[in-house]
């Protein structure tokens, strides 16, 4: 037998969200204590701050530009690798359960295998002569109960008057719904009265449960548990409010209470913060096109935080509850747990809620743990070094025993400082690119020596000469841009032209992008 | 309004290709759609989640090759216009362009991605070799 590894992911979570990487609110137990038991990296990033392209190099190993998937609702090819199919050629038993988003959600022609299965009820296909993506189950859910998910299905079939208890993710323009609820009238927030049994946190944990509980004891499994939480909509059960009330929450640090400070925060930026605050440039579908950050509150940022955080508390016990029944199942010793998210939340930063092309630790500090098995030895560890989720692929056949996959763009992940530099960890590169009606965003950046460098490629309100620079270590929340400063011009170029020596060549600014570059076939 | 296009090279004559193209009771064969169904200038369609799309067809010109339709009494669509052309370029080679323009402008983007599967299909029918690629706006 080898080791078995549970592979936890959250949707739209921050690094601060845990006790273990210094949040003060959220009771996270379990997380924490895998931290103490395991590896805590302190500074990693995603290759792309939204689901479908993050997501998509999680499975693949591969940066932004090789995957193909440069924004939300382009589907990542069928053909594409998938450590999943790694792992089940080497023996694994496999499977994915929560949330997926490899392919579009709004997908009324059913084109997609994600949506069929989510459907049909399925929970594999052969297509092209192959397991899709290398799962041997895929049994599917997303924030809310409606669309082609498993957990819609089930909830219909079994609690349907609880469909109507979510708050409803797109309004009548299929765009992401800005009515507000709740206490503060905050966008997306919702007073859900689901069953805290029903709601998709807890769905996730038991349907993960009930497919380790179909495995032989003699197993090895990779087992991908994706709760789609703390992700927007805010509706976490009305039962479960009582665990934070918002009214005593602090304001973010990364909020100035003052809006003069905060907009004057905004203009030290490139364009395209300032004009997503006041609503004139919607760049993306991330956030909801007809709500204007300009018009956020104090109190709605603080029950939008309260609520998060009570999402975040109900994963870490669900979490919990899964690592017992393994516990029981005999497999504790041998099983290794990798926890991360796909992309942070501004959550209030710098007057802003959602996510878009903001390349600050908002949306790009992530949390990530993993906790060796313990029977492999590996000793506990924090990591400063930065790490991308580019990684994870050549981790899991780590794991498993397995050679690094020839498909994957980064090593394993270290269990130490000293074993980064070694394994080439130095610079992690995120990309941004969307394209949204002839409004064009396209940014790329570098993290490398306690450095951010984010370069604006010229697009609808960049004309290439913008960008940030941020020094992490004199300026942990990124409130002050250096990059027009004469005294860090040197620093600049040379993270820059590291970038670019490093970046995927696909990822270059090249005349042939719009002619090559993957369709986009829905919003989401 | 969203506006967008996809296209598609096929290596076979215009007349071969409007053949099928214009033929509206035959989108369900080159289409993403379960089946089709005409009765004089009104269609509808089925697809493969369950919905059913009621469609004006605005424009059937054999000689311009040009096929143009509406989706209609639909509770999410405010207003579409979708046009598909058949371009000769030579006499055994054409060019397909699928637009469409759509309020909201979400759905613009799904039915340009059923457009874009489509015309691959018109490619395998037709036998051309490159999948249909276009600028998807």
């Amino acid at each position: 037998m080898g080791r078995k590894i549970l592979f936890i992911t959250t949707d739209q979570q921050r690094y601060d969200a845990l006790g273990c990487n210094g949040g003060r609110i959220a009771r996270t137990p379990v997380l924490d204590a895998l931290a103490t038991n395991g590896i805590n990296y302190r500074r990693a990033l995603p290759q792309s701050v939204v689901c479908m392209p993050s997501r998509s190099t999680m499975i693949t190993g591969q940066h932004v530009a090789t995957h193909g998937v440069w924004m939300n609702g382009v589907p990542l090819p069928e053909e594409a690798p998938s450590v999943a199919t790694t792992l089940r050629d080497a023996g694994y038993a496999t499977a994915l359960i929560g949330k997926a988003h490899f392919e579009p959600f709004l997908d009324p022609f059913l084109r997609f295998t994600e949506n069929q299965l989510g459907t049909s009820g399925d929970f594999s296909k052969i297509v092209d002569g192959h397991v899709h993506r290398g799962f041997d189950h895929m049994e599917s859910a997303s924030h809310g109960g409606m669309g082609n998910f498993h957990y819609a299905r089930w909830l219909m079939q079994n609690h349907p008057e609880a469909i109507g208890m979510y708050y409803r993710v797109l309004d009548m323009s299929l765009q992401v719904n800005s009515a507000g609820g709740g206490d503060t009238g905050g966008p997306q927030v919702h007073d859900n009265p689901i069953p805290r049994d029903w709601y998709h946190t807890d769905w996730v944990a038991e349907r993960t449960m009930a497919w380790l509980d179909s495995l032989p004891a003699d197993a090895d499994w990779f087992c991908w548990m994706s709760f789609p939480d703390p992700h927007h909509p805010w509706d976490p059960p009305a039962s479960e409010k009582h665990r934070v009330n918002w009214r005593d929450l602090d304001l973010p640090e990364g909020y100035p209470a003052d809006r003069a400070r905060r907009e004057a925060l905004l203009d030290d930026k490139p364009r395209h913060w300032r004009m997503w605050y006041e609503g004139e440039f919607v760049s993306n579908f991330e956030a909801p096109a007809s709500w204007v950050p300009k018009t956020l509150t104090d109190d709605q940022v603080r029950e939008i935080n309260a609520l998060t955080h009570i999402e975040n508390e109900l994963i870490d016990e669900a979490i919990g509850r899964v690592l017992a029944r393994i516990s029981a199942r005999g497999w504790a010793d041998d099983l290794d747990v990798v926890y991360t998210t796909d992309h942070g939340e501004l959550q209030g930063d710098f007057g802003l809620m959602f996510k878009g092309p903001y390349h600050t630790d908002s949306l790009m500090r992530l949390p990530l743990i993993w906790r060796p098995a313990p029977s492999s030895g590996v000793s506990a560890a924090d990591v400063s070094t930065p790490v991308g989720l580019v990684s994870l692929a050549s981790t899991f056949c780590h794991i498993a025993g397995l050679p690094e996959p020839d498909y994957v763009e980064s090593s394993r992940l270290p269990t130490s400082d000293a074993e980064a530099r070694g394994l080439g960890h130095e610079r992690v590169l995120t990309e941004w690119d969307s394209v949204l009606f002839g409004k064009i965003v396209r940014l790329r950046t570098i993290t490398r020596d306690n450095w951010v460098a984010t370069a604006c490629l010229p697009g609808s309100v960049h004309d290439g000469t913008e960008g940030e620079l941020y020094d992490l270590g004199s300026d942990p929340l990124q409130q002050k841009n250096l990059w027009s400063d004469p005294a860090h011009r040197a620093t600049r170029d040379d993270l820059l032209a590291d970038m670019w020596d490093s970046l995927p060549e696909a990822s270059r600014p090249s005349v042939t992008w719009q002619a090559t570059r993957r369709q986009c076939d829905a919003p989401v | 309004m969203g506006t967008v296009r996809r296209h598609a090279f096929i290596e076979c004559s215009a007349d071969e290709v409007w053949g099928l193209v214009g033929d509206p009771a035959r989108l369900h064969e080159w289409f993403p759609i379960t089946s089709t169904r005409v009765e004089g200038k009104k269609r509808w369609i089925d697809l493969p989640s369950g919905l059913c799309f009621e469609e004006d067809i605005v424009t059937l010109d054999h000689d311009l090759r040009r096929f143009q339709y509406s989706i209609v009494n639909n509770p999410i669509v405010k207003s579409h216009l979708g046009t598909v052309d058949v371009i000769p370029d030579g006499p055994s080679r054409c060019v397909v362009v699928y637009s469409t323009d759509l309020d909201p402008e979400v759905m613009a983007l799904m039915i340009a991605g059923a457009a874009g599967a489509g015309l691959e299909r018109l490619q395998e029918i037709f036998g051309s070799g490159e999948p249909g690629k276009g600028d998807g706006r």
